[in-house]
């Protein structure tokens, strides 16, 4: 990184306090963005250089008391990639683009219909027939301009996932039906990714955590050629309480991975039934 | 013999919950597959079968004083 932002960066932060008193630098979000803007770098650039020299910026500032200087430039590092911007995706996005992950590469060929305003978060009555991905992008640039992000307006095939997911460093499954969702396993196989799948029906779901050399999904859904397309949820629907405890869940293993930790929901299983209030893991292997 | 075990049904699945599901009556050593049929739970809708919190399959066996969960194949999003 040239002295440019640094300088820049060091001249425009200034000291605060945590709200336990705790002294910090930080450096506002008008601030990343002005530099960012006159030295032509993308936000995310600025601010991974001010927490390289210790300055915090100030969107984040909550954060930092769970995660490290370093842990947060580890995020605006990474790629994530994200399948499916219905009730889960929706969340997900929304989450991991307040977290500060640096580059959200997303994948929907959907556009919305009345019937997902009662939980997809991306949906709102002005955007009914308009794309999925559209009004993520949208969404993004509103809550996180220094961020980077692709779009791809087409549904995961068994053609076009290496493509549409080549640099993901970590996958976030958030399909709606189990045949993709093996489709998509098989990818992140090929370019050795990660990847945190959740599934929802009603008011119950589950989320683990595949790697891949993990078996996977086939220890959730048996024989891939086997499994039905449609689950549970296609008799009981998805309320949005549940999908978006499962989207936040997900978000958790995300930046867990990408912090390299080792308690992970790997070759586990976590079981939500908001009707019954259970959590549980269970052991796949 | 005479056993019970827990039964708990998930997403759905709570139709079919007999009486007294905390103190189930088994025969010791009855399948997982023999209690779905005891149950009225039809096979592709046991999905995910879990025994004291452990992954387990339709020949597992049991012998009483376990905790059956029953979860169905999920795949919403």
């Amino acid at each position: 990184m040239a002295t440019g932002p640094i300088t820049e960066i060091l001249k425009k932060s200034k000291s605060k306090k945590y709200p336990d008193s705790t002294p910090y630098t930080s450096i506002s979000v008008d601030n990343i963005q002005s530099i960012s803007k006159h030295l032509g770098l993308s936000g995310r650039e600025i601010e991974i250089a001010a927490l390289q020299q210790d300055v915090v910026p100030e969107r984040y500032a909550r954060n930092m008391k769970s995660f490290s200087l370093e842990q947060q430039a580890a995020l605006l590092q990474s790629q994530v990639s994200v399948v499916g911007l219905g009730g889960l995706g929706g969340a997900v996005v929304e989450i991991l683009a307040r977290a500060g992950i640096g580059h959200l590469n997303l994948i929907d060929g959907d556009k919305f219909e009345d019937s997902n305003l009662n939980r997809q978060f991306l949906s709102i009555c002005d955007r009914i027939n308009t794309p999925k991905v559209q009004a993520a992008i949208e969404r993004i640039h509103d809550i996180n301009p220094s961020i980077g992000v692709t779009i791809h307006y087409e549904f995961l095939d068994q053609h076009n996932g290496s493509r549409l997911l080549e640099k993901s460093d970590v996958t976030v499954d958030c399909l709606d039906n189990i045949n993709t969702r093996f489709i998509l396993e098989k990818t992140c196989r090929q370019i050795g990714s990660p990847f945190v799948s959740a599934a929802v029906a009603g008011s119950a779901g589950h989320v683990t955590t595949i790697f891949p050399e993990d078996p996977g999904l086939q220890m959730i859904y048996g024989d891939p050629d086997k499994a039905p397309a449609k689950g549970a949820e296609a008799t009981l629907g998805t309320v949005p309480y549940a999908v978006t405890l499962l989207a936040a869940l997900q978000t958790a293993e995300v930046i867990k991975i990408i912090h390299k930790k080792n308690e992970l929901l790997r070759n586990k299983l976590l079981i939500v039934d908001l009707e019954a209030a259970l959590f549980q893991v269970m052991d796949l292997k | 013999m005479k056993s019970q075990i827990q039964i708990k049904l998930f997403a759905g699945l709570q139709r079919f919950i007999p009486p007294s599901a905390d103190n189930y009556s088994i025969e010791a050593g009855i399948s997982i597959r023999n209690l779905l049929e005891q149950l009225d739970i039809p096979e592709e809708k046991a999905r995910l079968i879990f025994v004291n919190g452990v992954k387990a399959d339709l020949t597992s066996t049991l012998d009483g004083g376990e905790r059956v969960g029953i979860f169905p194949p999920v795949g919403g999003g």
